[in-house]
């Protein structure tokens, strides 16, 4: 392609042509809003929700707090349980075939109609609850994309493994682990971005009470009083949390496959 | 051949069926003397590759006896036709491979890994990434790792077919040189007369599935083998004689 030759116009590209995209929205957003005199309580423009932003902001942090530390928990659980149980699945056939079925019946089972129960049966502990709910929703991800990558291993390499007596756990660490990074790797990216949309949901339907509760508590509230544009401010610190989670775990991942795999290397010369 | 020694493999009567019910190798009898360079030349499917695989023990066969092969246990290597690196190790970690299966640590088995590196021509090259060598580089890593435990039985699946002809021309000279100061027992499938002639002293040609063993010639060309061979007269008499063997295998 013309004009994307050198890398730091591609990469001025990759920032400026989303920013055009968003900036032409968000006045035309505004444009109709003023055009139409919309009243904030049906639609805010983009002004008025960052000024809410603005004035709001900080006591929407300490909500963005608690939906972050259950977002992380669970992308992180989801990640190391996702990990280990895609290795046993590789490491013995009979328990793949038993148990894969399950994960794909808890992740068929939409998270929304199993919260409730969630947290009636972990009634003490809320933020245990939403936890589990936002991993139900992770884990899967990286269960599926880790086995596929487990079992994708070079079928020369693997012969050469085994002509030179490799054991089954120098199989593992030197071959299939490497093998699967990358697919891993992928599968937590997605993961990432459902553990927030989990952790979210669940709060949703658990419509928790008091002062430690997450944004969705403050959406909920906020559409309760009919105060939209705080509601769309919180929507808008929600959605900057998922892109800036979905771009942490493309760095890590670039940076951990920057050496050898194609996802990372940089385009033609 | 008259030779008090036994060989150092055998194969009798050997057979091949997948199960599909394809029968790629029947009645297969070789007997490969210690030091030999043997090619072993036929068509593409004749089940060259499939017989290579039977004696390394990455495959089992369907009947017939092998002897050898269990006495060679952990002496073997081989060498694919793609190069068959980890794409995720640098060059010092991929020929470091076979000794860490091995079970040894990095810091003993440094000097060898350099002196192996150093034979292949890759000196300058331990960190790189497969990703960034050109395709012989490659495979001189591939042959770089099968070396590096000093194996007595080096099998190779056609590892030069998928390289341009100077590159492939350089590579058998390299490989040659190699030979000559180790001694290796090879065993080299593929499907150019010309590279086997250049290489072995000795030819056994394959038919066409099921493969069988029809015709076994001693190539007695001195070695050291260079460059200029390739244009010799010897040299292209052998080549005639052995296109007209395989011609006739084809039949």
């Amino acid at each position: 392609m013309s004009g994307l030759g050198d890398p730091g116009s591609a990469r001025a590209l990759r920032l400026i042509a989303p920013l055009a995209v968003g900036l032409i929205f968000l006045t035309i957003w505004q444009g109709v809003v003023w055009y139409d005199e919309i009243p904030p309580y049906i639609l805010p423009g983009p002004l008025l929700v960052m000024e809410t932003l603005w004035t709001d902001g900080p006591s929407l942090l300490g909500s963005l707090w608690v939906t972050l530390r259950i977002t992380a928990a669970a992308f992180v659980t989801a990640s190391v349980l996702g990990g280990a149980i895609a290795v046993l699945f590789a490491q013995s056939r009979v328990f793949e075939v038993s148990f894969f079925p399950y994960a794909v019946a808890l992740q068929v089972t939409p998270v929304v109609a199993i919260a409730p129960l969630i947290i009636i049966w972990v009634r003490d502990d809320t933020f245990l609850a939403l936890l589990i709910c936002a991993w139900i929703v992770a884990f899967f991800p990286v269960v599926a994309n880790t086995t596929l990558g487990l079992n994708s291993a070079d079928r020369n390499l693997a012969a050469l493994f085994r002509l030179y007596g490799a054991s089954r756990w120098q199989t593992l660490r030197y071959l299939r682990l490497p093998t699967a990074l990358p697919l891993f790797l992928a599968g937590m990216r997605i993961s990432g971005g459902l553990a927030l949309v989990g952790s979210v949901v669940a709060e949703f339907v658990a419509e928790t009470g008091g002062t430690e509760t997450g944004l969705a508590s403050r959406i909920l509230e906020a559409g309760y009083r009919l105060q939209i544009p705080r509601q769309m401010a919180a929507l808008v610190l929600l959605s900057f949390t998922g892109i800036a989670v979905f771009f942490l775990l493309e760095r890590l991942s670039r940076w951990l496959l920057s050496h050898w795999h194609e996802s990372a290397l940089p385009g033609d010369e | 051949m008259l030779d008090a020694t036994p060989p150092l493999i055998s194969l009798a009567g050997v057979r091949k069926e997948f199960r599909n019910g394809t029968l790629a190798l029947d009645r297969v009898d070789l007997a490969v003397e210690r030091g030999t360079f043997l090619s072993v030349l036929g068509p593409s499917g004749c089940g060259k590759s499939t017989l290579l695989r039977i004696i390394a023990g990455l495959a089992e066969p369907s009947g017939g006896r092998i002897s050898g092969i269990e006495a060679l246990r952990g002496q073997v290597s081989f060498v694919f036709q793609e190069p068959t690196l980890m794409p995720w190790a640098t060059v010092w970690d991929n020929v470091y491979l076979p000794l860490r299966l091995a079970g040894a640590a990095r810091a003993p088995v440094e000097n060898r890994i350099a002196e192996t590196i150093g034979a292949v021509g890759l000196e300058g090259f331990e960190h790189s990434y497969p990703r960034e060598l050109s395709g012989g580089m490659r495979m001189r890593v591939s042959i770089a790792r099968a070396l590096v435990t000093s194996p007595a039985l080096l099998l190779l699946d056609e590892p030069f077919a998928a390289l341009d002809e100077i590159t492939r021309f350089k590579l058998n000279e390299d490989l040659l040189v190699l030979w000559q100061r180790q001694h290796w027992t090879v065993i080299f499938v593929t499907h150019s007369v010309f590279e086997s002639v250049f290489l072995s002293n000795r030819v056994v040609v394959m038919s066409p599935r099921p493969g069988r063993v029809v015709a076994d010639v001693p190539i007695d060309l001195a070695y050291p083998r260079e460059g200029a061979l390739r244009t010799a007269a010897d040299y292209a008499a052998l080549c005639r004689r052995l296109s007209s063997l395989l011609a006739e295998a084809m039949e």
